[in-house]
């Protein structure tokens, strides 16, 4: 194939326009002795239906679509209204740049403003930024944020936050003068508040929780608050599982100060964990330290309302090594997704979301739960993940699972040894009434 | 033509846009049991289906995209986004799969994420590529940490990067990060690095130079095995910028000629689309001395299939969740395989012919300050227009009164009044002279009705939006109408 819309004449003509009589010429300022002589070892160029037929071939070595699935763990499958692809797709939002010059962006401009409202309405909070490259790195830039309004060199880490969320943190602080430490969880599987209170100090910046944490288990926000700003630090909370926020109380009224999270939940789909969403609000008074491209509304010499990419003497290219952060192309498109997704759901929509997952996940976990040799692990309230733990071990059970179409939860023992016959099981609206009593059913004779 | 209005004027309590399947599992009022919830979300929207298709349909016309316009925006390499990518990305048993299925179930995936690391490899002439970084800065950052993790290996990591005065500002940004301190170069009259100003400052405190080549002003840096001698002289790592690859593409590998690490754009060079901003893929390719420090997981190929590998004790870690936006690097081995190795050498000599066609007809009309030959952007300024009041923003608002999109402008620095344009190699003959031609009449206009450039944009949706307002009474979101 080719995208090439020159002819051969257009070429000819246009070289002797240029004044050199190949294209070869036009390179003359790569010397002569480091130009590449070869052509590169690639494989023949395809057609259009060869390419089709070559990625189908290669998508049918993935053997997962046939099976029942229970895994989430920071990645969740919903359903996507149609809608959300038909008009994501259009050319005209999926093809522009960044919306440098405001006049001709005003599609993506608005979509950006409403989506900053969205998430700010979601959770709580008064700012939101255009998006972030995922939610383990739109926690290490909230952390990094952190620091820079506090300037202590302290970070205080749940280790029920995700544990890829922690390694990211831990990259992109290994090279600075701050140090990480992680607080235990609970019996119900909450922080341990003792730790908390135990380590938090007058060199803490900030306090990093997940709810729902990576256990599954929502967190007494409210109680954990209270404690951080007893020490002055930051409340940084987490949201891996965006959906929940359509039913639960919103971080910014339990006092968080920045909200970093995953918006993958809200209308993208799986794609092995990428393209998704790193999504980030914080309350007002921090807009100076605030990462990332954020839209604003104004009016054009004519006195009409228009939107334009604003207060970028944080950014990168006015600020350079001052900046916030370095980020600059982010995660547009994935949040006009999600922009559709929560304009098409609304507000009875986001709740009916949540309340089905939440109704849900209870159902598998009694059904579950009721299984000899099967125990919930932790007490504490969960949305639609929880943990079981298998009194013979997990792997077993997985196995047979596997062997019979369905991929269970995510054996917990390489991220907390202490867990290692336990799973983290992942329930949504997507799952029937008959999945759950399958899952069930198969767990009983397995166990048995 | 009439504003669209926000979502939230459009709302209405009882309004639906969807509809789930009803609740199949006895509901239980006890699942809710101990769990904080929320009143309700003020303000959200409640609109209905047909509401939001035209709400997004109508808010799309007021863009300007590829699809519909040239799109000469310097630095971005604005070229087509081939469709059938799109379609391949959205095949079921790539779009469903989780990222913690079973690995012997997602063999494809794998196998579609080394194909493309070899296959970058061998574009640039790298040892080794990861494909986690989610973008090109975040590509800069995760070169600039295994530098500094193999030169800590050795026994010091250093203090100082150097960057040239005509960088994009990720570079010192990532550097930063990185808690390296910068130290600009300054280019010589010709617009590239000044060897003997590098010579002076490639002292033993110093890390690594990063270096763009082309350049900004899309200039090659002709002396890169000197540069990349004498960093290596005094110990130290170069690091290129390969935002501009879309000029070198089976022309010029950077790994052949001493570069150590370098990162690439796949929504540039690659043809991923920009989707109004992201997402990218950053992908970083590395030398031999360090691929131990790549981030986690890697993908081996062994003799039972694929496997992610976790198992690398020197790895900088990971900087973000799975394994990277793989649907965009999907649509990037998908247009690698469409274009094959010659194909892709003709993506850069019809993107440098592109970019000098226009060049050479501009020249003389508007001001270049640097005559240098240039590959596939050049950069022109307002120096001519400025004499009578006319800048580099009334030349680019102007643009889209002729259906264009502006060029970049203001960048690169060293550039004063900067318009950098590349027209990458998608376009047709009659659409870069149409652009030439429109640039041009803009030149006699600053001189026969500047008032006209002045208040320029007289056609879009909107016209001229003040800036300095937005920042000054910053408005980032919907409040409600004031009580």
């Amino acid at each position: 194939m080719s995208y090439i819309s020159l002819s051969e004449q257009d070429k000819k003509e246009m070289l002797a326009r240029v004044g050199v009589s190949s294209p070869d010429d036009l390179f003359c300022c790569i010397p002569e002795g480091i130009r590449l002589k070869k052509e590169l070892r690639l494989p023949p160029p395809l057609t259009e239906t060869e390419l089709l037929r070559h990625f189908e071939t290669l998508g049918r070595k993935n053997k997962e679509s046939a099976q029942l699935s229970f895994l989430g763990a920071g990645a969740y499958r919903h359903h996507i209204p149609y809608i959300v692809d038909y008009l994501s797709s259009r050319g005209e939002f999926i093809s522009p740049y960044t919306p440098y010059q405001p006049e001709v962006s005003q599609g993506t401009l608005q979509v950006i403003f409403e989506y900053q409202t969205l998430i700010c309405q979601l959770t709580g909070l008064e700012i939101a930024n255009a998006s972030l490259y995922d939610g383990a790195s739109a926690v290490a830039e909230a952390v990094l944020m952190a620091e820079r309004l506090k300037g202590r060199p302290k970070i205080l880490v749940a280790g029920s936050l995700h544990p890829q969320y922690r390694e990211v943190v831990r990259t992109y602080l290994r090279n600075l003068p701050l140090r990480v430490e992680e607080m235990g969880y609970d019996a119900k599987g909450q922080v341990d508040i003792e730790t908390l209170k135990q380590k938090i100090d007058g060199d803490t910046s900030a306090v990093v929780c997940q709810s729902p944490n990576f256990l599954g288990v929502v967190e007494n926000l409210d109680r954990l608050s209270e404690v951080v700003h007893q020490h002055q630090a930051l409340f940084v909370v987490v949201v891996a599982e965006a959906a929940s926020l359509g039913i639960l109380q919103p971080p910014g009224a339990a006092g968080a100060d920045i909200v970093a999270g995953e918006g993958q939940s809200l209308g993208l789909p799986l794609s092995f964990g990428g393209p998704s969403l790193g999504f980030m609000a914080c309350r007002k008074e921090y807009i100076r330290q605030f990462p990332g491209r954020i839209a604003g509304e104004t009016k054009d010499i004519e006195g009409k309302r228009g939107f334009v990419l604003t207060l970028s003497t944080r950014e990168q290219h006015i600020r350079r090594e001052k900046a916030t952060s370095n980020i600059c192309t982010n995660q547009a498109w994935c949040a006009l997704k999600a922009t559709i997704f929560l304009e098409a759901l609304g507000q009875d929509g986001m709740h009916e979301l949540a309340y089905q997952n939440i109704q849900k996940a209870h159902y598998a976990l009694e059904s579950l739960a009721a299984i000899r040799g099967v125990r919930r692990k932790f007490g504490g309230p969960v949305f639609n993940e929880f943990v079981l733990e298998f009194e013979s071990g997990y792997s077993k059970i997985q196995n047979r699972l596997l062997a019979n179409g369905i991929i269970g939860g995510l054996a917990l023992g390489p991220y907390y040894p202490a867990l290692k016959d336990c799973a983290l099981f992942c329930v949504t609206e997507t799952h029937s009434k008959d999945d759950i009593d399958r899952l069930a059913g198969l767990v009983v004779e397995v166990v048995r | 033509m009439s504003r669209e209005p926000l979502i939230f004027e459009l709302s209405a309590a009882t309004k639906k846009g969807f509809t789930f399947p009803k609740l199949d599992v006895p509901e239980k009022k006890g699942a809710l049991e101990g769990l904080p919830m929320r009143a309700g979300i003020p303000g959200f929207p409640q609109v209905s289906e047909i509401e939001v298709v035209r709400h997004f349909t109508r808010l799309s016309q007021a863009n300007f995209c590829i699809d519909t316009s040239f799109y000469p925006l310097g630095s971005c390499t604005m070229k087509y986004n081939p469709k059938i990518n799109e379609k391949v990305a959205a095949l079921p048993d790539f779009l469903g799969s989780h990222p913690f299925a079973p690995q012997e179930l997602v063999q494809g995936n794998l196998e579609v994420l080394k194909t493309l690391e070899d296959s970058l490899a061998e574009i640039t002439g790298m040892d080794a590529v990861t494909l986690q970084p989610s973008a090109g800065a975040q590509g800069e950052l995760v070169g600039m940490m295994l530098i500094r993790a193999c030169l800590g290996d050795r026994g010091d990591p250093r203090k100082v990067v150097l960057i040239p005065d005509s960088a994009h500002g990720t570079n010192p940004s990532s550097a930063h990060i990185c808690g390296y301190s910068v130290q600009e170069v300054k280019s010589n009259e010709h617009g590239t690095i000044d060897l003997e100003a590098l010579s002076r400052g490639m002292t033993g405190e110093v890390a690594a130079l990063m270096v763009t080549n082309p350049n900004t002003l899309g200039v090659f840096e002709q002396d890169i095995l000197k540069i990349c001698e004498i960093v290596h002289s005094k110990g130290g790592l170069v690091y290129m910028d390969g935002a501009n690859m879309n000029a070198l593409v089976g022309k010029f590998r950077p790994g052949d000629m001493g570069v150590d690490v370098l990162h690439l754009n796949l929504h540039k060079t690659f043809a991923t689309p920009h989707g109004g901003g992201g997402p990218g893929c950053g992908p970083v390719g590395v030398k031999k001395h360090l691929e131990p420090f790549l981030p986690v997981p890697t993908v081996d190929r062994g003799p039972a299939g694929y496997r992610l590998n976790f198992e690398r004790p020197k790895t900088i870690g990971r900087v973000r969740s799975f394994y990277g936006n793989f649907l965009v690097t999907l649509k990037a081995l998908a247009y690698i395989h469409s274009l094959g190795g010659a194909g892709l050498r003709e993506v850069a000599e019809v993107a440098v012919l592109n970019s000098n066609y226009i060049r050479k007809s501009l020249e003389g009309v508007y001001h270049l300050k640097y005559a240098s030959p240039t590959l596939h952007e050049c950069v022109f300024s307002d120096k001519l227009q400025k004499e009578r009041g006319i800048l580099n923003i009334d030349i680019a608002k102007r643009l889209i009164d002729y259906g264009l999109h502006p060029p970049t402008m203001s960048f690169p620095l060293i550039v004063p009044g900067a318009l950098m344009i590349e027209p990458t190699e998608t376009e047709s003959r009659r659409d870069l002279d149409q652009f030439i031609e429109a640039m041009k009449a803009i030149a006699r206009e600053a001189v026969e009705a500047p008032d006209v450039l002045k208040s320029a944009p007289h056609v879009s949706p909107v016209r001229r939006l003040d800036e300095t307002a937005a920042a000054r009474n910053p408005v980032l979101r919907w409040e409600g109408p004031k009580e």
